[in-house]
């Protein structure tokens, strides 16, 4: 039979099974052919903490949503147009999701009496009329898998668990997914055992040609490229792109990157990419805590390396006291918060934003931190040098916040031209700074340039330059321990200056009509939500402004004029109203939270309800005055 | 080149006014040290003096090379980062009996077992000096402070078996007012490969009075003093009355009469593989009375260090691969062009 295609502009899939069913392989694998292809694409990977969480159950059910389109989009989607369901759990689990009308399709091997009543199924729900009103494709993927390997030389197991493979190959071929990359894929991954690649090579195969045979699907969808900027593009999961961004801004800065890092999810993918790349001169320290991390990167630093540390919140809150003697000693230093539901251990593999204030204020005495925030996946590459860039020039401790949701999110990265990156330039001291009226020479290293208040950086290894520093409070100028009140003062407020005077970029104001009355402000993470719910909003005729802050210490100069520019300001947060407080206690703007701590990212749709109702009942206010 | 370096102690001096109290054992030892000094042969831009928190972590400011005064504990570990990134500098940690064993103890034994390029000076009190006088994790048992006014409850660390435990590669042990043992085992530390530590009985004169008095006093000291000696029998005693170290059938050490022991007397060996014997000496003294408390090095064993290793795989990554090029990494070999 001939099958029908169709062509259509977006389509989200979510793959769902049980923690050792390779749906995230399987999402990563075919968000690769939809990148190959040429989609503009988003994922979202959602999964448990547990390694292999009970099988079968609904905590462990792991899931990969990917959005792909013929246009640009800026998130994984709010709901997915396919399911696939490994099993009851993840039917159960993920099905509330799906809108009727939806495509699910199901393994129904797994469908057993005891797999349903493990997840509280009193009912078949292939069988009971639950999935009445979706289009439901119901395949024996184990069956299936196991019978096309029967021909191989591997253990029933083995062959089981290949069916992720053959879903992915009819997933492939009702989407048109070029093949040949998941082919040497898997030869390379499995190379050491060649039996296993053949067998889920020829899974994958057998998907497809299932897809491709069976009358359950008649048609197939053309989804196609997007239009994108001329250039050379891979697709990037945000803790690579950061982990590029440092080791580039390695390179910018001539500075050898030391990382000192303690395990943590979401942010251990950070040290295993560093510690692969040695012949960039990386050196990775996995360190007995997270203090020790941290210390040791202060220590390189001190040394003259690019010192960087990675965490997320629970690590941030041990790092404090070093992170307060780096403001104390003014050395470079990156802290890379990769933030996760809190408090506590809290959420580990989940998003969150709710460490801001930590970044913001979370130690002892006055000790102000510059703190940079990511958009997207991507763009934790240019957040990571500009983290760098500050670090560099002020001789400052900064924050990069980074989230979850980006750390293992991914998006085509248009890969830059490293002659277009920027110079970041060390300038250590290389002699004395102080010259006495007798003529003497002498090197202060609290001895400050006038312009941008950072001190001179004197490694180890300068002759002359000898110099003693710690966190006790400093004379002005000398770095001598002092206790005077007057000098104390100075420098508290020269330090606060220092970090308040960085020269960063104005904000950019999204506004296409110049009209809105209404400016969303958001930061990090929440960018591809807002701007796709901004999108959605003037799609329905209403005007909306949005602005995104890359910078959260020091604000942009011009912040708190736009801000004063739009009746009302509607600020949507991962958290419970953070960037709010700040907003509100310097600008004394009346901003109103959307705030979510469900560790997960904001649907678009939902958020473009929430400015629609914003923008009505402003007018609404207005009509009343 | 060392030879050309003619430094003097007064080179290692700074303009600071010290501040530590009148009587204080940390004068002498600052003395040695910076006596000690010009004899490396290391220019004073190359050396790093790295403290934590405590009156002997004070130390930094008083010698003129390059010093990092940090926080509570973490001296080890911001040393380790420093060590580990420039392999070139001849790195030196000052820290106490807290700093070192109560909020850095887990950075010390690690930088222990990785073996950095660090010389760690313990200035061991047996007190808290500079939050006025609580007990520390090296008091002995039922100490009497302003924090155990019923006496301390918990059984003191011996920073000497905890190093040797902790895959330490050079462990030794000292006294403040004994400059030239000092000097001799700073020397040996100097010229140790990796991590050393010594162990340095310091007397707190305002909180622990007296602590080590056996150990210092002319008059007593012979007869509670071991002073270890590489490939020398483990003898001490007062000229009239000389004991013998001799190991028994359970393979425990005894304290007996030198002519009694005759040939069965131990001999040191510093380098012997394992540690054990290492481990029994620094057991013999009575926590009470401290006596007998061998000093000297107890252990000198030759292990690849930390920052050496790391140094070896960068070097090899660069010559298998190629110096790190930016674009090929960025690149990668999964893309698309769009034209």
């Amino acid at each position: 039979m001939t099958k029908q295609v169709e062509k259509v502009d977006r389509v989200i899939i979510r793959f769902a099974g049980d923690s050792g069913d390779g749906m995230q392989l399987t999402g990563d694998r075919f968000t690769s052919e939809t990148a190959a292809f040429g989609n503009d694409l988003s994922t979202l990977p959602d999964f448990p903490a547990e390694i292999r969480a009970p099988a079968g159950t609904l905590p462990g059910v792991s899931a990969f949503q990917l959005h792909f389109a013929d246009h640009d989009i800026l998130t994984p989607g709010d709901a997915p147009d396919v399911l696939v369901a490994m099993n009851p759990a993840a039917l159960k689990a993920n099905l509330k999701d799906v809108p009727r009308g939806g495509t699910v399709i199901v393994n129904t091997d797994e469908f057993t009496p005891r797999a349903l009543t493990k997840v509280g199924y009193a009912a078949d729900p292939l069988e009971d009329g639950s999935l009445d009103g979706y289009k439901v494709h119901r395949v024996a993927l184990t069956t299936q898998t196991v019978k096309v390997l029967e021909g191989f030389d591997i253990s029933r197991k083995d062959a089981e668990r290949a069916k992720n493979m053959y879903s992915l190959g009819l997933l492939s071929w009702l989407y048109h997914r070029p093949t040949e990359a998941t082919v040497t894929f898997l030869e390379k991954k499995f190379a050491k055992k060649p039996t296993i690649a053949a067998a889920n090579v020829a899974a994958f195969r057998a998907g497809w040609n299932y897809g491709e045979t069976t009358e359950d699907f008649v048609v197939s969808y053309e989804i196609a490229p997007a239009p994108m900027p001329q250039g050379t593009y891979r697709n990037i999961h945000g803790n690579l792109a950061l982990a590029y961004g440092l080791i580039a801004a390695g390179h910018q800065s001539g500075l050898p990157l030391f990382l000192g890092a303690y395990p943590i999810t979401p942010a251990s993918d950070i040290l295993h990419e560093l510690s692969k790349h040695k012949n960039h001169g990386v050196r990775t320290f996995q360190a007995e805590d997270e203090i020790a991390g941290i210390g040791a990167a202060l220590g390189a630093s001190f040394g003259g390396a690019l010192g960087v540390t990675t965490t997320s919140g629970p690590g941030i809150a041990l790092k404090g006291e070093t992170i307060g003697l780096a403001v104390s000693l003014e050395l470079p230093l990156v802290i890379c918060d990769i933030q996760r539901g809190g408090p506590s251990t809290g959420l580990p593999t989940k998003t969150e934003q709710s460490d801001l204030l930590l970044a913001m204020f979370g130690r002892n005495g006055e000790a102000p931190v510059p703190i940079v925030a990511p958009r997207s996946p991507a763009d934790c590459f240019d957040a990571a040098l500009e983290a760098v860039r500050i670090a560099v020039t002020y001789r400052t401790p900064v924050f990069l916040l980074s989230d979850g949701y980006l750390a293992n999110g991914s998006e085509p990265w248009h890969i830059p031209d490293v002659a277009d990156l920027p110079e970041i330039a060390p300038n250590f001291a290389a002699g004395p700074n102080k010259v006495h009226e007798d003529g003497s020479e002498e090197f202060w290293p609290f001895l400050r340039d006038p312009e941008t208040l950072a001190r001179p950086w004197a490694i180890p290894g300068t002759a002359g330059l000898e110099h003693r520093i710690g966190g006790i409070e400093k004379q002005d100028g000398t770095g001598n321990i002092s206790y005077d009140p007057a000098n104390h003062d100075l420098m508290v407020r020269t330090r606060a200056a220092k970090v308040a005077g960085i020269a960063i970029p104005d904000l950019e104001v999204d506004d296409p009509s110049g009209e809105a009355k209404i400016l969303v402000l958001g930061w990090g993470s929440t960018y591809g939500p807002i701007q796709a719910a901004c999108r959605q909003v003037r799609r329905g005729g209403q005007q909306v402004a949005h602005a995104h802050l890359r910078h959260l210490n020091p604000f942009p100069a011009n912040l708190g004029r736009i801000l004063k520019e739009y009746d009302r300001v509607l600020i949507p947060e991962m958290n419970l109203g953070q960037l709010s407080m700040l907003i509100r206690a310097r600008y004394l703007v009346d901003a109103v939270g959307y705030n979510q701590v469900r560790g997960l990212p904001f649907k678009a749709a939902e958020l473009a309800e929430v400015i629609k109702n914003l923008i009505e009942s402003d007018a609404v206010a207005k009509v009343g005055v | 080149m060392p030879e050309l370096l003619k430094l003097t102690t007064k080179d290692f001096k700074t303009d600071q006014e010290v501040r530590w109290c009148p009587g204080c054992g940390d004068y002498a030892i600052l003395a040695a040290v910076q006596g000690f000094m010009p004899s490396l042969g290391i220019a004073r831009e190359d050396i790093v003096f790295v403290s934590g928190i405590g009156c002997s972590s004070r130390f930094p400011y008083y010698m003129n090379t390059y010093g990092l005064h940090s926080i509570h504990g973490r001296a080890p570990a911001i040393a380790t980062g420093l060590a580990a990134s420039r392999p070139d500098l001849s790195v030196w940690v000052v820290t106490g009996d807290g700093d070192a064993l109560s909020i850095g103890g887990n950075h010390l034994i690690h930088a222990l077992r990785r073996n950095v390029n660090l010389k760690i000076l313990l200035f061991n009190n047996r007190i808290y000096g500079l939050t006025k006088g609580q007990y520390s994790p090296t008091s002995e048992l039922g100490k009497i402070t302003k924090s155990t006014p019923y006496g301390s409850l918990d059984a003191p660390f011996n920073p000497v078996s905890l190093a040797l435990g902790a895959e330490a590669t050079f462990v030794a042990r000292t006294i403040d007012s004994d400059r030239k043992h000092l000097t001799s085992v700073l020397q040996a530390a100097a010229e140790h490969q990796g991590t050393a530590l010594i162990e340095i009985y310091q007397n707190c004169n305002i909180f622990n009075d007296g602590a080590f008095e056996n150990l210092k006093d002319n008059s007593v000291r012979d007869r509670h003093l071991i002073r270890l000696e590489h490939g020398q029998p483990i003898a001490f005693g007062a000229e009239d009355e000389r004991y013998g170290i001799v190991r028994m059938p359970d393979a425990t050490l005894k304290v007996v009469p030198l002519e009694q022991a005759g040939d069965s007397v131990l001999i040191h060996d510093a380098h012997a593989p394992e540690p054990d014997l290492a481990f029994a000496l620094s057991r013999l003294p009575d926590p009470a009375t401290l006596s007998p408390t061998p000093i000297g090095v107890f252990r000198d064993v030759t292990r690849p260090t930390y920052d050496q290793l790391m140094a070896d795989q960068l070097d090899d990554a660069a010559r298998k691969l190629g110096s790190g090029k930016l674009a090929e990494l960025l690149t990668g070999s999964d893309t698309w062009t769009i034209s």
